[in-house]
Parts: C-alpha cells; sequence; structure tokens
C-alpha cells in the first residue's frame, strides 16, 4: 500500500511535468511526424510507388508512431531523471523509504506515459493521412508497452551516467537516432544487398518497428515472436542493470 | 509546529517502526564509523556517537570537519565506508526502511525542484512516505502554515526567498512527521531575525517531543538551543559532552603548579578542582570569573607554597580559535 502510493505520486508527478510543459513535449513530435507523413508520405510517397504490397505512407504510418514513442519515452526519462539529479532533489527520493524498484517504475511509468501521449496523438495524425487502422490491437499494444517501457529504462540508465546536459544528448543523438532510422521506419529491408540486410538484423529497433507494423497492417519483415524475446530480454538485462546502478548509488551517492 | 494530537496521531501507522521500541532508547547511535571519499579523502576518521531520544542535540564543528558528511550518512545519502549507524535501533544496514522513517532532513543546500510548487513539494514528500494524498493535503497545511508558507503554498519554489526557501524545507521535512529531525547548517547565510524565529520553532517542535540534531558552527547558537554536544574536527569527535560541562570547562583555566616540597596529602580548596599530578607538580582547573587569588594562599595555608606556574594549553582552545576565525569570515555572521 505504502509503496503504491509511493509509486503513484512519482508516476503523477512525472505525468505532470510533461504536461506542464506540453509545447516543449508532446507538440514538436507531432509536428515532425506530420511533415513527415506530408513529405514522406503524401509528396514523395505517391513516387516511391507501394512498399511491400502497400502504398508507401501506408507502410510508414507504424513506424513513425513507434519512432515518436521510442524518442519520446528516453527522453521524457533521461531530462527527468537528470534534472532531478542536477537540482539535487533526487535526495527527497533517496531519504524516503521508497524501495529502488519503486523508483525506477515511477519513472519508466512516467516515459510509457509520455510514449503514450505523443504515440497517440502522432497515430491520430497517421489517420487523417491514411485507412490504416489496428488490426491487431492486443499486439499494438503490448509492443507499444514493452517498447517503451524499454527505452524509458535506457533513458534511466543515461541519465544515472550523465555529469552534464551533453552527456544527456550524446545517446540520443548519436545512437538512438541512426538507429531509429535504419530500423525499417521508412524502408523494407528486403530492399538492401545482402551484408546490409543481415546488419540491419543485429539492430533490436528493427523488431519492435517490423512487430508494430504488423499489428496495424499484418506484414514484416522479421519472426513476431522473435521480436517479442529480443524486446523482453532486453528489458530484463535494462531492469537488472538500473537496479545494481540504484543499489550501488551509482552517480546519486558520494 | 505539529501538535502530537489532531491528524498527524490519528495515523499511529507512520509512527509505528519508531514507536517499537523504549523511549529512554537512543535516537541516533554511531559507532567507529568512517567514510573516505573516492579521491582518497578521508573525511571521518572513526567517530562515535549518541543522542538521547528527545535530547536537542549540536554537532559543533568548523566547515570541513566532517557535519554534512556524517548527516549525509545518517540519512542514506552518503554510502559510509564501514561502522555502524542506528536510528531509533534501527540498523541503516538491516532495517534500512524503518530508520529513513524517522528520519526528517534539512540539508544544508537548497535540493527542491525550483519549477515545482511549494504545495506540491510538501505533499509529494509525504507520497514517498506513503501517505494517502487527501492525508498528505492536510499535513501540507498544517506543517505549510507553522512555517507561515501556506499562503505561499501556490508560489514555484524559485521565486521564494532565501528565508523561506529554508522553512520548505523544514515543513518537507515535518511532512511525516518524523521522530528525529536532523539539520544540517539551518541558519547559515539567514538574518538574525529569522535566525530568532528558527531557534523558537525548533525549541518548541524539540519540546513537543520531536528529537533535534542539528549541525552548525556557531557556538552561540549550539549554547542557546542544545543541551547536548558533539564537537567535530578534521573527521574525529573531539568533545561528546553535555552543553552545561562543555561551557563550564571552555570558561575554566588549566594550570601546572609546581610546589617547594612535594605534597603530603591531595589538597583541597572551594572552587577549584585540584588534581595531584607527581610528588611536585599538580593540576588546577581554575574558573576564570575566580582567578588565582584565594587558591596560593588557601594552599600556603595547608603547607604547600607553589614557587612556579604555568597555564596549561586548553586543547579546545585551538579548536574554538578555528571556530571563531571561521565566523569572521562567514557574511552571514555581519547581518547577525
Ligand atoms: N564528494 C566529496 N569528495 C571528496 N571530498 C569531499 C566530498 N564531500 C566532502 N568532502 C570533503 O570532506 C570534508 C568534510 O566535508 P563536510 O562533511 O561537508 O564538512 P562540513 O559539513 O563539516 O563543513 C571536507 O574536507 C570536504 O572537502
Ligand atoms: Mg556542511
Amino acid at each position: 500500500m505504502h509503496h503504491l502510493i509511493a509509486f503513484k505520486t512519482i508516476l503523477f508527478k512525472e505525468i505532470h511535468r510533461f504536461v506542464r510543459i506540453w509545447p516543449q513535449t508532446i507538440l514538436p513530435s507531432a509536428i515532425t511526424t506530420s511533415l513527415y507523413f506530408l513529405i514522406f508520405g503524401t509528396l514523395i510517397g505517391g513516387r516511391v510507388g507501394p512498399m511491400a504490397g502497400m502504398s508507401y505512407m501506408d507502410y510508414i504510418v507504424p513506424g513513425v508512431i513507434l519512432m515518436s514513442v521510442i524518442t519520446n519515452a528516453y527522453g521524457n526519462v533521461v531530462a527527468s531523471f537528470y534534472s532531478t539529479k542536477f537540482q539535487r532533489n533526487i535526495e527527497e527520493l533517496l531519504i524516503s523509504p521508497i524501495p529502488n524498484w519503486i523508483i525506477l517504475a515511477g519513472y519508466v511509468g512516467g516515459g510509457i506515459a509520455r510514449g503514450l501521449a505523443v504515440g497517440g496523438v502522432v497515430a491520430i495524425v497517421g489517420m487523417f493521412f491514411t485507412d490504416v487502422r489496428p488490426a491487431h490491437p492486443g499486439l499494438i499494444a503490448s509492443v507499444f508497452f514493452m517498447t517503451a517501457a524499454l527505452f524509458s529504462l535506457a533513458g534511466f540508465i543515461n541519465a544515472v551516467y550523465a555529469n552534464s546536459f551533453d552527456d544527456i544528448s550524446i545517446v540520443p543523438n548519436f545512437v538512438l537516432t541512426p538507429l531509429v532510422y535504419l530500423g525499417g521506419v521508412f524502408y523494407s529491408i528486403e530492399l538492401l544487398p545482402e551484408l546490409w540486410r543481415k546488419v540491419s538484423l543485429a539492430n533490436p529497433i528493427l523488431y519492435m518497428v517490423n512487430a508494430f507494423r504488423y499489428g496495424f497492417v499484418g506484414i514484416s519483415d522479421v519472426d513476431i515472436r522473435t521480436a517479442f524475446l529480443i524486446i523482453g530480454g532486453s528489458i530484463s538485462i535494462l531492469v537488472a542493470w538500473s537496479l545494481v546502478l540504484l543499489r550501488r548509488g551509482t552517480g546519486l551517492k558520494t | 509546529m505539529i501538535s502530537k494530537s489532531g491528524i498527524l496521531a490519528s495515523q499511529p501507522y507512520f509512527y509505528k517502526y519508531c514507536r517499537q521500541k523504549q523511549p529512554e532508547m537512543n535516537a541516533l547511535s554511531i559507532r567507529n564509523l568512517r567514510k573516505t571519499y573516492k579521491n582518497g579523502f578521508e573525511a571521518l576518521k572513526g567517530i562515535d556517537l549518541d543522542v538521547k531520544a528527545g535530547d536537542f542535540f549540536a554537532l559543533l564543528g568548523p566547515n570541513g570537519a566532517g557535519k554534512s558528511t556524517t548527516i549525509g550518512i545518517v540519512s542514506s545519502l552518503v554510502r559510509k565506508t564501514s561502522g555502524t549507524v542506528e536510528v531509533f535501533g534501527h540498523d541503516l544496514d538491516k532495517e534500512r526502511e524503518a530508520a529513513k522513517r524517522c528520519i526528517g532532513l534539512v540539508p544544508q543546500e537548497v535540493n527542491f525542484n525550483q519549477f515545482e510548487k511549494v504545495l506540491d513539494i510538501v505533499v509529494n514528500q509525504a507520497g514517498y512516505y506513503g501517505i494517502r494524498r487527501k492525508e498528505a493535503l492536510q499535513r501540507a497545511e498544517e506543517c505549510l502554515t507553522q512555517l507561515s508558507l501556506w499562503d505561499k503554498r501556490n508560489s514555484v519554489s524559485r521565486h521564494l526567498s532565501g528565508g523561506m526557501k529554508r522553512r520548505l524545507m523544514i515543513a518537507r521535512a515535518l511532512v511525516h512527521s518524523p521522530k528525529l529531525l536532523i539539520l544540517d547548517e539551518p541558519t547559515a547565510g539567514v538574518d538574525i531575525e529569522i535566525r530568532r524565529s528558527m531557534w523558537e520553532f525548533l525549541r518548541k517542535i524539540n519540546q513537543e517531543g520531536t528529537t533535534i540534531i542539528l549541525t552548525t558552527h556557531y557556538l552561540e547558537e549550539a549554547e542557546n538551543l542544545c543541551r547536548h554536544i558533539a564537537i567535530i574536527n578534521h573527521g574525529h569527535i573531539v568533545e561528546h559532552n553535555a552543553m552545561a560541562d562543555l561551557l563550564r570547562k571552555l570558561h575554566t583555566n588549566r594550570y601546572i603548579l609546581e610546589l617547594r616540597n612535594p605534597a603530603p596529602f591531595a589538597p583541597t580548596v572551594e572552587g577549584y578542582q585540584l588534581e595531584p599530578l607527581e610528588d611536585h607538580t599538580l593540576a588546577v582547573d581554575v574558573p576564570m570569573d575566580l582567578g588565582l587569588h584565594g587558591l596560593l594562599d588557601q594552599l600556603a595555608a595547608q603547607g604547600m607554597e607553589v614557587v612556579s606556574l604555568r597555564n596549561a594549553a586548553n586543547r579546545l582552545e585551538q579548536l574554538f580559535i578555528d571556530l571563531v576565525e571561521n565566523q569572521r569570515i562567514d557574511p552571514a555572521r555581519k547581518t547577525a
């Protein structure tokens, strides 16, 4: 009961934070992704021709939604937790009788909520441009939830190690963005030469994007069970890693 | 401050952990506590500290002595290198959660979210302790009102003045009704009027049963408020005493007297503390207000002739010179 209240306190604080600054947290993704839909889907997409047997626009909508979920979940936790550390109000949590896993769950919950908020807005925008509709809502919900959790955890770990505001933008800019763009959001890896197709299979984001796309349009470059195994496995690793960091107090306690 | 009647007492749940043990126990017990920071600096070199439940306790020491390090370890913000800490009988290693519930911390530096509202800061802190929102709001109102901050409840915290920020940290520390309130230099940089009203407030909650530990580098502050005191310097506890005893000691000079003949018996002179050292020498503690006048005559009357006398260094003296130096360079002192 205690722990539930503590969890809700952190979660609501996190939600309150990104809602309060929505022009910085929700609006940018809504605008960028609308532009993607407009440029890649409507203007260029018409010339690209069909991708995997469907209109290019229809093909990219699921990936673009998931891309916004990934960047926002990550961005929410890394920014919020780092600023909590930076302003030292992390001490409010460290002195309280909250188990570490509740602290982690609260921040991850905040990242998932942000992913849901932004992903939802992007999905609604996407529905204006296409006739794509959720074919397997359960699958979509699971992939969304797990992917948002995974990147929230990654953002958390980034924030724990970060010592400056530069440190919280390096990973998103130089690791996350390339992986997302090369993760099959805008193309099917079937189009790639053999070597690059193999290389792409090492990118975990490819599996999430394809599983998510499968939930909408029923096609995927990868096996869906493999996708779930990879996402689930990654989550387990990052949860363990985060809890070790919290127990050691890395970056938080002197 | 928070009266023990009213809504806070109606939730005995939150006292549960703290009340299991006898009231006579120590609020804080520290044994052989050491801290070496990552850069190799040894900030605490094996300190022992005992604070009785209900006490008003000062941890006095110059800047860099190790006060905040000690407080940090007790409140789980700093990892100890070795040693044990018990809070109301709960060992920090074995029952950290129970120990944490007993502690309210007012840190040395402002550490809240600068963009959060005053009320949210206090209510959220209650939430971290598992207090339901409805009750958290009541408690927050009570705490903020007592610290004259209720009017500011909707202000964003960075817009508060320095004194208000300090009071907000106190309100936040009290929202879960801790049995032990720890304040790390609560009045540093605070002007004299606010300092006085803070003293009054702390005295009041101490009378209502909260054990208080504060760190300070003002002897005056400790003298004004505290019943017991420990002095820390360079990571060592150099004095651990009742306030009254310390003051007596501070206002006493120690002399070594050389006698012409060996003392045939241990002399006694009213008002002085005499202690034979060797055959020919006596140590004597002389209260400053008495002086040496009567002493030599009385000794002569007992057949002991003093041939020479020297002042024995008071080990506390240098420390207090350090403390005074410290206060001179502290800008807050000018406004005090
Ligand atoms: N994170 C740290 N790393 C290295 N040394 C530190 C750290 N924090 C404090 N110290 C050093 O430890 C000593 C004690 O510091 P502190 O406990 O803050 O003293 P006080 O609160 O009594 O002024 C000081 O010399 C300080 O420089
Ligand atoms: Mg200090």
